[in-house]
């Protein structure tokens, strides 16, 4: 069993993505450690959830490379990656969350019981022999949470996890981010919400047109953001 | 209308008192089918999924002509199936020619294209829903296979069926290749279509409705059993 430190660090060097002929991301030169969790903040169409993907390998960069400290086939293996639309696999809630399991080679049985485990901690045991698409957006949400919680990632990477949730649920699911973020679990996560960011977040990552212009712990980000677009962000302006 | 209604009284006078020649070439029909179809799904269904997740060249090609091969004329599959079981073809040596086997391997050629078609078709929607997730999960090619075969398996199931429907009622291939023998090779198509040459169209008219109902059933049960209509599921 590897350690989860060994994954790390992550670092980006002199990174672009590319759409055709667009550069949507980059150039970016940075670097990662096995630290709580890291916020990453921006308008639409900033480049967060691009960012997320290129770290989880869903992206390749047309320049520059991301290296982790493990082999691309040890390293995304022991990732788990929440879309900011849940997809739900045509089955039901419980064996959604089975799944990761089986296709790691746990049986049937087993991977059901664990599943029925995350059921509980996420809330879904009234849907859980349900199939997955009669269930409502904000539980598709757990779901999706709960399916990649179920492997144990030393990594997890969530793209706005809360966008259909109500305030309670909400609540739940940061609970749930923080327990695994306590227990060493590295989390990477996209948000509009800047309560949210202020509740979870270790540092802030301030990503606009492609490019990061702030990495900050996340008091200095809030207290004293060192840019005019993350101060407009900030103060609620509409960021062009 | 006398004609509909006598085979229509036909039909039930074979139902109700289980004709043995009704029974046997029933059987044989279902036989022949069921096996086509089971060895068409085995073939067509992964390679349907297949060509979904494989990126090769020619795919856009291959592609093409599998959609175009579902509209396999039955006539020349028979044909080409001739000349090679025939004595003088390659395969003649099998001595299958006018067997039921040899029905079989035709009704193959023409239902394996639809249901690698159409499965085609029903894998590509439900991969371009979980492409992200699977390749998140780091899943081999043959776990996306088996994940878009199993969760598609209703619309595939529909697949399946559609080519049973062809099959079932396939007469111009399994006509040539199997030579619609009395005891050996006649199936309820070709049965049909000799009544029609004798001119007793009263009987031809009882064996479709026979044929019709064998198929309705079939669908029938297979929903029923695989609960394609139960609220809540997909």
């Amino acid at each position: 069993m590897v350690e989860a430190e060994a994954l790390f660090p992550v670092v980006l060097d002199d990174v672009s993505v590319y759409r055709k002929q667009t550069r949507v991301l980059g150039p970016l030169n940075i670097r990662f450690e096995q630290t709580g969790c890291t916020v990453l903040m921006g308008p639409n169409g900033a480049g967060k959830t691009t960012f997320l993907r290129l770290l989880h390998g869903l992206v390749r960069p047309r320049e520059g490379k991301v290296v982790w400290a493990l082999p691309p086939e040890q390293t995304y293996a022991r990732q788990s990656f929440v879309f900011q639309t849940p997809i739900v696999m045509r089955r039901t809630v419980q064996d959604n969350i089975a799944y990761p399991l089986i296709v790691r080679g746990a049986g049937k049985r087993q991977g059901r019981q664990q599943a029925d485990e995350w059921i509980d901690r996420v809330g879904l045991a009234h849907v859980a022999h349900k199939d997955a698409g009669v269930i409502s957006g904000g539980e598709r949400q757990k779901l999706a949470l709960a399916r990649a919680l179920i492997t144990a990632p030393d990594v997890l990477f969530l793209d706005e996890p809360s966008t259909n949730l109500d305030g309670a649920s909400t609540r739940d699911i940061e609970a749930l981010i923080q327990a695994v973020v306590r227990d060493g679990t590295r989390v990477f996560l996209a948000t509009h919400d800047l309560g949210q960011a202020r509740r979870l977040a270790d540092n802030i990552l301030f990503i606009h047109h492609g490019a990061i212009l702030e990495h900050a712990e996340c008091d200095a980000f809030f207290d004293h953001p060192a840019t005019p677009e993350a101060r407009s962000f900030l103060r609620g302006d509409i960021l062009l | 209308m006398d004609s509909l209604l006598a085979g229509l009284w036909a039909a039930i006078e074979l139902v109700v008192t289980l004709d043995p020649d009704l029974v046997e070439i029933t059987l044989r029909s279902l036989q022949v089918t069921v096996t086509a179809v089971v060895i068409a799904a085995f073939i067509g269904l992964p390679l349907g999924a297949w060509l979904t997740l494989t990126r090769f060249r020619l795919r856009r090609v291959t592609v093409a002509v599998l959609n175009a091969l579902m509209g396999l004329p039955p006539v020349v599959v028979g044909l080409v199936l001739y000349v090679l079981l025939s004595r003088a073809g390659p395969f003649g040596v099998l001595d299958l020619l006018f067997t039921p086997t040899a029905m079989v391997i035709a009704q193959i050629v023409i239902v394996t294209p639809i249901v690698a078609s159409l499965c085609h078709q029903a894998t590509r929607e439900l991969w371009f829903l979980y492409h992200d997730l699977l390749i998140s999960m780091n899943t081999t090619k043959w776990q996306r296979i088996r994940t878009l075969l199993w969760d598609g398996r209703r619309a595939l199931l529909t697949a399946v069926l559609t080519g049973f429907g062809r099959a079932i009622g396939e007469v111009g291939a399994i006509m040539i290749v199997g030579g619609n023998i009395d005891h050996v090779t006649r199936v309820l198509t070709t049965a049909i279509a000799l009544e029609v040459g004798k001119g007793d169209f009263a009987l031809a008219l009882g064996l479709g409705l026979v044929l019709i109902a064998l198929a309705v059933l079939i669908n029938l049960a297979i929903h029923s059993l695989s609960r394609t209509e139960k609220e809540g599921t997909w």
